[in-house]
């Protein structure tokens, strides 16, 4: 049993680094997001959202969506706290 | 279980600090447009100063600045903040988190709005973060009783 889930995951890593062999380049100038995405919000942030610091634009602004599923995890880590470990006595 | 430090080195040079770091916390969330910075590192900053605070005099001494009922409703103001800002793009007709619509309501044009949008959802982000870090470290440093709390208790069971 213990040789059938190495197996399984040994193949299941051969799977993800083959998959990994189709990704371009680290930094790849020609890769599509450098192509299209990263141009786009280094142009426009300064006119777009007068935010001189893209890196805060694209967090709050262009990925305002995603940052704010960012600070519900952090909430949900403390309410887990609280439930799971603070004792009241009743 | 926090005990209150018998050094008065630490105590002091913590009591002059404590300002001085909340200072540079409120200052990286306001400064996030302009520098490397924003909600996530100023409210860690905050929550740290706090929690020094915490270390240096203990929890029964510091209770009355750092109180535990009002570390989860901040942890709760945060996100509804940030929520909040998204309803009320979707009130005036937006898309939701769509800061550009909160132009009318703040007379603005639209850029400057998304980055009022930006700075308003920065500060949810800093109130949540600073309130969740001190409140996970008192729930673990304590093991989850909270000192004080008990003797509280065990007095109004007493008097009744």
């Amino acid at each position: 049993m213990k040789f059938f889930g190495f197996l399984i995951t040994l193949l299941t890593g051969a799977v993800l680094i083959y998959g990994t062999l189709d990704m371009p380049a680290y930094g790849d100038p020609d890769s599509p997001a450098s192509r299209h995405v990263s141009p786009r919000y280094i142009e426009m942030t300064e006119i777009e959202t007068a935010t001189p610091n893209m890196v805060t634009s694209i967090l709050a602004d262009y990925r305002g969506y995603d940052t704010m599923g960012e600070t519900t995890v952090i909430f949900t880590a403390g309410m887990s706290c609280i439930f799971l470990l603070r004792k009241r006595k009743s | 279980m926090i005990y209150r430090g018998e050094d008065i080195i630490i105590r002091t040079i913590s009591r002059m600090l404590i300002p001085f770091i909340q200072l540079y916390g409120l200052y990286v969330i306001m400064h996030g447009h302009y520098s490397p910075g924003g909600g996530f590192q100023g409210g860690v900053i905050l929550g740290a100063s706090l929690i020094l605070l915490l270390l240096a005099y203990g929890y029964q001494d510091a209770k009355s600045r750092v109180p535990e009922k009002l570390l989860t409703v901040f942890s709760g103001v945060g996100v509804f903040i940030y929520a909040g800002t998204g309803f009320l793009c979707l009130v005036l007709l937006g898309n939701f988190l769509d800061y550009a619509m909160l132009a009318k309501i703040l007379h603005t044009d639209a850029a400057h709005a998304r980055s009022l949008g930006i700075l308003s959802v920065e500060i949810g982000v800093g109130m949540a973060v600073m309130a969740v870090m001190v409140s996970i470290f008192l729930d673990i440093s304590t093991g989850g009783v909270l000192p004080g709390e008990e003797e509280e208790k065990q007095k109004t069971a007493e008097e009744a």
